[in-house]
């Protein structure tokens, strides 16, 4: 096996051997290695096929620009993870990785074809091809797209991992631990300021870090010793907190950002076990400083995306930080000094390289010192082919014309096993961006960097467009000093020697002989799209670069155009003419770096998922077996299924209970507002439609709560407890939202009355008897009380002790039958609940859920707010005027009434329907028409209730009809997917009309 | 995400409140006086600007107060916060 570990580094341990498969293979590597410098080291490039044309594809980078060595982590069907960057990947013992995106596999890919009928996939392929004929789309194309579409394979059990999540504060957060991070970190910190600083690598030091060129040194050390002993000290410091391994996804306003903490996947699989794997942060800072360094530009000819094309400075990092080296033979395309640094660490180690430069001339320390050791330097030439199927293997270079846009003279030839690009530098303006911060255009070398406009953020160090290390270091101090207003001179004396960028040239399409309808000059790598795609999509018309983006996808896949934005940008602006900083830039969105979704969710999965609310009596429910409904949050006992009863059968039985002697209902749900003070009449007054300053003490009251637009918005029932005390119900799902708009109402339209809210929905727990029996199991529970019609008639409310213990107890009904409800202190409710249970056992009394509640309501024709209702119904739509006082002068929704619009007589009614068939139940949302024959058909209203009676033995709907309430006796037609159902309507109420049943 | 200072409780997270839309539009004392053009004027139409706005907002999970806010709609900046009864900062109008 091939070994391009050419020599040790402090990053490598080499005393810790590490085995891992990839594709299947097993290969070693070592503690302190990336997948991807692990593979390198074994001599493997090629790790994945294109996505569109299945080419063969290396590894580019080092870092989270990477968009070739994306692979899938593990087999396991709950913890595979696909789209793992391998250059961010740490090694761990065990690790297994496969490349994705090809089959049968990545040597030998069947999809390589779409490399050869690549002239047929132009820019725009989908949207162009898939369109006709139209049957064809969803049994034929989108079978076909969905099969080649997408990178790796998703996990298709539970996550087994824990998440977890962390809100933090600090004066300081520093993004970036290279050495203009460090630098603020420190003078932050020495500050006395509560300093955060993060970094996504697994070490401090940036690309510092493992800097050894002669030319560059601080204080006469090579900048890395130098940098070393600065993070010594840092590490001293009390109110610094250093968290590696953590990159930020999100830069959100008011400084709130989000940051990922990679906790165990750097660790062999017995190591993960029971630990958390990822942390989310949230982080608040007063200051944000953004260090976040700038990535290396590709450049774009023909051919450029070949295994063994890497980035330039990558090549470094590989052979300076892991002790690999990417070739044997290599060569450096550049259009700057930092290639030279490249070359020169590569000399140094005994690798043969060369450089081919496209600039004219330059001149710097750099230039010098690669002169001086003898290297090749080509300039004033560009690459114009490479070659190689599977690895590079030698490449063209031509001559660049006066005005670099042609080549001139002959081809020469050079062979070589690894091609070093540098086409620039890129600062990561990511999070200044994120943060609302604005971007202007450098022509000289071509950046977009962040424009100072904030008090609360500021971008340093090469994400500023600051790139040689004087600049770096200098500029950092000032700043910093400036905008954490202080004066710390602890780097007034630092002595800095670098080499100086003097010679400039960029070419964002590099001129090449061949056509460029027949080259492949890859802008995005990760989605293959070309400068032939960007020329196309203009020449058809595509201008915006938002629009360019998405119809070439260019810059669109899992690593977010971090190589390919510039050069798409560049590539528009000299074909339109205009200047690159007018173009804008297309948005930079978090995250940075993909988030699993585990790592968003944190602890709220499984039961944590959602917050439940359960009443008192929820253990009883549970033992005697009930299905449960959510309501809001709360869990509802939904029916009580007995003896394998399914939910029909079940609510059959509890309805026919409850009417033929006594059924019991958990209404603890139901919000309770406790309204007290002298202007409490007052403010019902205001608040429901009718009336309420006469009413008694001691007695209930049902009442319709509008919105300020006359449409019903809530009801419940009253009860004035003591002069200026009362106890509001509202209904389960609406009672937060009621007590916020009550407390609106007060606070700030009503200042002047005295009226205090107080929600006491918890507080109590409620038992609902309803029944011709119930009158004698509330007499067994309170024999003290006296139920007479006379001293306890309907609608009224009396206090009594059960066992000691204080229940309200009213005598009110949303069944129709005579009816109590009893309430006592939440912690009682269960106990209550049992005593009633025990009461009623000589007279069969059922439990019923809110199924059954809901079957009963609507014999009676009691609407359900939000189920006949949907906030655009009046009172007089439900034909609920009986409800609305004509004397008061106002209340809330009072003036909407008679808007033009709510006046109108052909508005959505509530109306009872029967079906011909008694036997026929009609679905809830079914649309209803009078005449199926005119085409379009007219839709009249829908269906908002529907149950089959086992007390009238037939089959009852609420419905809502345009102009119902003139209809009474009219047929009408629900048709649905196979028949149509004849209905007429009716009255709203189906049963007992003249109430009788409340006293019986 | 926005840190709101309530002015009952202090610096909160965003997630602790609601917003309440446009303040300091009073209800009418008489709106049976109203035409319905009136009436409609106040019941649905609604400033968004795009620069210093006025609103309400309530510490809805918090102390359930309502108090208006000046915010910058450009940059969602709070320039100030005031409780309901209180006069405008005028340095804003």
């Amino acid at each position: 096996m091939p070994n391009y570990r050419i020599h040790k580094t402090e990053y490598i341990d080499e005393t810790k051997r590490v085995s891992f498969k990839y594709d299947g293979k097993t290969y070693f590597g070592y503690e302190g290695d990336t997948l991807a410098s692990a593979l390198l080291a074994n001599g493997i490039h090629l790790v994945g096929r294109s996505f569109k044309y299945h080419r063969p594809r290396g590894i580019v980078s080092c870092g989270a620009e990477e968009p070739n060595a994306i692979c899938q982590i593990g087999s396991k069907k709950d913890l595979t993870e696909p789209n793992v960057r391998a250059t961010e990947l740490e090694l761990y013992e065990g690790l297994e990785a496969s490349s994705q995106n090809c089959w049968p596999n990545v040597k030998f890919d069947i999809g390589g074809i779409n490399n050869f009928i690549s002239p047929l996939i132009p820019a725009g392929f989908y949207y162009k091809t898939f369109m006709w004929p139209k049957s064809f789309w969803k049994k034929v194309y989108e079978p076909l797209i969905r099969l080649s579409a997408g990178l790796g394979k998703s996990p298709t059990e539970p996550d087994p991992d824990i998440y977890d999540h962390k809100h933090v504060h600090y004066d300081v957060l520093v993004i970036g631990g290279g050495i203009s991070g460090i630098i603020s970190a420190k003078m932050a910190a020495k500050n006395n300021l509560k300093t955060l600083l993060v970094d996504d690598k697994k070490i401090l030091g940036g690309s510092t870090i493992y800097q050894n060129n002669e030319s560059i040194k601080i204080d006469d050390k090579l900048s890395s010793e130098w940098l070393k002993n600065e993070i010594q000290e840092i590490k001293k410091l009390s109110n610094l907190t250093i968290k590696t391994r953590t990159s930020i996804a999100a830069y959100h306003g008011y400084n709130f950002l989000l940051a990922k903490e990679n906790l165990t996947d750097h660790l062999p699989e017995e190591k993960k076990k029971n630990k958390i794997r990822q942390r989310l942060w949230k982080i608040r800072a007063k200051k944000v400083v953004i260090a976040t360094g700038s990535i290396e530009r590709p450049l774009v000819f023909n051919n450029n995306d070949r295994p063994g094309i890497l980035l330039s400075n990558s090549i470094n990092k590989y052979l300076d930080y892991y002790g690999v080296t990417c070739g044997e033979k290599i060569i450096l395309f550049t259009n700057n000094d930092s290639a030279y640094e490249t070359s020169i660490s590569l000399h140094k180690k005994g690798i043969k390289n060369l450089i081919v430069d496209l600039r004219k001339s330059a001149s710097s320390e750099l230039i010098k010192q690669a002169e001086t050791l003898g290297i090749k330097i080509y300039f004033n030439h560009v690459v114009t082919n490479t070659f190689g199927y599977r690895k590079i293997n030698s490449l063209e270079i031509m001559e660049l014309s006066e005005d670099g846009n042609t080549t001139v003279g002959n081809k020469i030839k050079l062979s070589c096993d690894c091609l070093g690009m540098s086409g620039g530098w890129t600062p990561m303006v990511h999070m200044h961006t994120q943060s609302g911060g604005k971007l202007d255009f450098r022509d000289d070398d071509q950046v977009f960097l962040p424009k100072e406009n904030s008090e609360d953020q500021i971008s340093v160090g090469s994400c500023n467009g600051d790139f040689d290390l004087e600049n770096i270091i200098d500029k950092t101090v000032n700043k910093i000093n400036k905008f954490l207003d202080i004066d710390n001179k602890d780097y007034q004396d630092t002595n800095i020697i670098c080499s100086k960028e003097n010679d400039k040239r960029n070419i964002w399409l590099l001129p090449n002989k061949i056509p460029l309808g027949k080259t492949k000059c890859f802008i995005d790598f990760q989605n293959d799209s070309t400068a032939k795609d960007i020329k196309l999509a203009l020449k058809e018309g595509f201008r915006s670069i938002e629009h360019v983006k998405r119809y070439t996808t260019t810059g669109m896949a899992t690593d977010q155009g971090k190589l390919s934005n510039m050069h798409a940008l560049g590539i528009i602006a000299d074909t339109a003419g205009v200047k690159m900083g007018t173009l804008g830039t297309t948005t930079f969105r978090p995250p940075f770096t993909p988030l699993t979704f585990g790592t968003l969710v944190g602890r709220n999965v499984g039961k944590f998922f959602e917050v439940v609310r359960k009443t008192s009596m929820h253990e009883w429910h549970l033992e005697n077996n009930a299905e449960f409904e959510n309501v809001g949050q709360w869990k509802r006992p939904w029916y009580y299924p007995k003896n394998g009863e399914n939910m029909h059968d079940a609510v059959q039985r509890e309805s026919k209970a409850a009417r033929d002697s006594a059924g019991i209902l958990d209404a603890s749900t139901l919000g309770k507002i406790d309204i007290q003070g002298t202007d409490a009449s007052e403010f019902l007054n205001r608040v429901y439609t009718n009336a309420w300053s006469k009413l008694a003490i001691g007695k209930c009251r049902y009442g319709l709560m509008l919105n300020e637009d006359g449409m019903v918005y809530d009801d419940g029932v009253t009860t004035r407890i003591s002069e200026n005390h009362y106890l509001m119900t509202t209904t389960t799902g609406g009672a937060a939202n009621v007590l916020s708009k009550l407390e609106d109402y007060l606070q700030t339209e009503w200042p002047e009355l005295d009226v205090y809210l107080t929600s006491v929905t918890d507080h109590y727990s409620t038992a609902s008897i309803c029944g011709p029996n119930s009158k004698k199991i509330l007499n067994k529970l309170f024999p003290n009380l006296n139920l007479s019609d006379e001293n306890f008639p309907h609608m009224s409310f009396k206090e009594d002790k059960l066992e000691n213990i204080n229940c309200r107890i009213m005598r009110i009904s949303f069944t129709g039958e005579l009816s109590y409800e009893i309430n006592i202190e939440s912690k009682y409710g269960h106990s209550l609940w049992k005593m009633c249970i025990e009461a009623g056992k000589e007279f069969n009394l059922t439990p019923y859920g809110t199924e059954t509640m809901h079957l009963l309501r609507a014999e009676k024709g009691f609407i359900i707010v939000g189920q006949d209702t949907d906030g655009t119904m009046t009172p007089s739509d439900l034909q609920m005027d009986w409800i609305v006082s004509k004397k008061k002068y106002d209340f809330i929704g009072k003036r909407s009434l008679y808007r033009s619009d709510t006046i109108r007589e052909d508005r959505k009614q509530l109306v009872g329907l029967l079906t011909d068939d008694p036997k026929e139940i009609l679905e809830e949302g079914a649309q209803i028409v009078s005449d199926i024959k005119t085409k379009p058909i007219d839709m009249l209203g829908h269906v908002t209730s529907s149950y089959f009676s086992p007390n009238l033995n037939k089959s009852i709907a609420l419905a809502v009809v345009r102009n119902g309430k003139t209809m009474k006796g009219q047929k009408l037609i629900i048709p649905m997917e196979n028949k149509n159902i004849n209905v007429t309507v009716s009255d709203t109420i189906f049963l007992d009309k003249e109430n009788k049943r409340l006293n019986a | 995400m926005f840190l709101i200072n309530c002015p009952f409780c202090g610096e909160r997270d965003q997630s602790e409140f609601s917003s309440g839309g446009e303040a300091h539009i009073v209800r009418p004392k008489q709106p049976t006086e109203l035409s319905d053009d009136e009436w409609a004027e106040y019941l649905f139409m609604r400033k968004n600007i795009k620069g210093i706005q006025f609103e309400r907002w309530n510490h809805v999970h918090g102390c359930r107060k309502w108090f208006n806010v000046v915010r910058d709609t450009s940059n969602d900046k709070i320039l100030s916060v005031y409780k309901m009864g209180e006069k405008p900062p005028v340095n804003y109008k």
